[in-house]
């Protein structure tokens, strides 16, 4: 067997060359994982912004069962989106089942409870201060909630960040609904885990660092951008 | 427990028009404590009235009360004589102890305060217009809201309250903890909205304040109204005990002997 430092070298080889295959997968992972960020975020924001901002009956038990679906366990969704989509379940005529859209709706499954959470959490913070305020200007229901969301933009797009990082590191539920079909639903996470088993460690790595250089790249964008808004006393 | 001392002179009762702002019996419980206890105050058009009392004796309470934005337990606020509703809520304006300002450029605050009351389009750019000019805030227009000094933030919190354009303005201590210019700029934005006919309802703890400012005072001791009249009357010669030593600078213990005149008068 190689050394890990030439299998290191040729996993490099690999992305300078922009391999083709290593080049299909990343840009379908980043597809599948910021559309499911993005459609999360379009669902928790303003969900995670109302519970947080309004007193309602039942508000109480929304916000544990937020909190709690937080953990969601990504086989479960996985194993349930599978069950919906396959050709004897409800959504089976929709031939959803092993493309990129079943991997998005898994993934957006697990994320959009995070993105509400945390969301909840942000809103509810900043509601303390402004709510005296608010009332005394008249500010309507929707007024508040976008008011609320936007000046907690910055602290949101830490919120973003903590969905993308679910869903690109995860495996269990892309591979259930995506089945892992080369040039079709083949994913960085399942690449890397279906390679290593099969011995092929070169591409495994290559995946592996370019994961860790993505995941690298958007934490050090978002820091820098809530740096410059802290600045700024945006924050 | 006590009466309210009214410091009123005849000529002064003779001449009341109905008042813009009364409470009936205003009561406000919380935690088992009455922290407003049988209130009843007249807020009169066009006047300025000052509200003081020491620390924790209900003071922002009365005021958010009074501007609706908490319910009473018991008695009710009226609004120019009928119960305080959302439209009569519309016509106020609250600057509060600590000025709230959104996380935006002052512009941005400005404009936000208009759009939730309806203003928009070329009114509401001159009505900004005028605010960032009265508060001399203009030069600061795209500044960062939050990273004013106390004193700029005080006045762009009035120049917003302002710009809604209310018949009433609630001012919650704003000039404590700014410097002699800054309070000057303060209290000349508020001399300025009263001669535009704005009602005053001013809370302070700075007796020169008071007496600049005052038309109307009401003092405050523990959740009960326990002076009322012309600010200067009572500030000259105070009846109530707590107001006494307020003005002489001392503090005020349960002991004092007008505390037990007080309750030998409920008594007979
Ligand atoms: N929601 C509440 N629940 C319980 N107690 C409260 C509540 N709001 C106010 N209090 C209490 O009521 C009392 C009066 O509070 P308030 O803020 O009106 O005082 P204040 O006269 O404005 O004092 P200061 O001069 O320090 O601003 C205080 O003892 C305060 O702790
Ligand atoms: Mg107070």
């Amino acid at each position: 067997m190689d050394s890990f430092g030439s299998i290191l070298a040729e996993a490099f080889g690999l992305i300078l060359a922009l391999d083709p295959d290593l080049v299909e997968i990343v840009g379908l992972s980043l597809k599948v994982t910021l559309s499911a960020v993005a459609i999360s975020c379009l669902i928790g924001l303003p969900l995670g912004a109302a519970v947080g901002a309004f007193r309602f009956p039942g508000r109480i038990v929304l916000t544990v069962l937020l909190n709690a679906m937080m953990g969601l366990p990504p086989v479960v969704v996985g194993l349930t989106v599978y069950l919906m989509l396959s050709a004897s379940g409800p959504f089976g005529a929709l031939a959803l089942l092993y493309t990129p859209t079943a991997m998005i709706i898994a993934q957006t499954i697990l994320v959009t409870p995070i993105a509400a959470a945390l969301t909840r959490q942000v809103v509810e913070d900043l509601n303390r201060e402004y709510a005296e305020q608010f009332a005394s200007l008249g500010v309507g229901p929707l007024g508040r909630i976008s008011a609320l969301l936007r000046d907690a933009r910055f602290s949101l797009l830490t919120v973003a960040l903590a969905g993308f990082g679910r869903a690109v590191a995860e495996v269990g539920a892309v591979m259930i609904v995506g089945g892992n079909i080369n040039h079709v639903t083949r994913v960085m996470t399942t690449t890397i885990a279906l390679e290593t088993s099969k011995g092929n460690l070169q591409l495994a790595l290559a995946l592996g660092v370019v994961l860790l250089i993505l995941s690298l790249i958007i934490n050090a964008a978002v820091m820098a951008v809530r740096g410059t808004a802290q600045r700024a006393a945006y924050v | 427990m006590f009466e309210a001392q009214t410091n009123t002179t005849s000529t002064d009762a003779a001449r009341v028009p109905t008042p813009l702002l009364q409470t009936r019996s205003l009561g406000f419980e919380a935690g088992g404590q009455r922290l407003i206890d049988t209130v009843d105050v007249d807020i009169r058009t066009g006047r300025r009235t000052v509200i003081m009392g020491a620390n924790g004796a209900g003071k922002s309470l009365l005021l958010r009360l009074l501007h609706g934005l908490i319910r009473p337990s018991a008695g009710q606020v009226l609004w120019q004589g009928r119960p305080l509703d959302r439209a009569g809520r519309y016509a106020q304006a609250m600057v509060f102890q600590r000025p709230v300002l959104l996380r935006r450029s002052v512009l941005a605050n400005l404009s936000f305060a208009l759009s939730a009351r309806g203003i928009r389009g070329r009114e509401r750019k001159r009505r900004i217009e005028i605010a960032m000019h009265q508060a001399r805030l203009t030069a600061l227009a795209y500044r960062p809201a939050r990273v004013l000094s106390g004193g700029e933030q005080q006045r762009l919190a009035i120049a917003r309250a302002l710009a809604c354009g209310p018949e009433i303005l609630f001012l919650d201590e704003p000039t404590a903890s700014l410097d002699p210019a800054s309070i000057h700029a303060v209290e000349e934005l508020i001399a300025q909205a009263h001669a535009n006919g704005v009602t005053i309802v001013l809370v302070t703890h700075d007796l020169g304040q008071a007496r600049r400012l005052g038309d109307d005072l009401i003092f405050l001791h523990g959740g009960r109204v326990v002076e009322t009249g012309p600010a200067a009357t009572v500030l000259d010669n105070p009846k109530s005990g707590p107001a006494k030593a307020w003005t002489e600078g001392r503090l005020f213990f349960e002991s004092d002997p007008w505390n037990r005149s007080q309750r030998l008068g409920d008594r007979s």
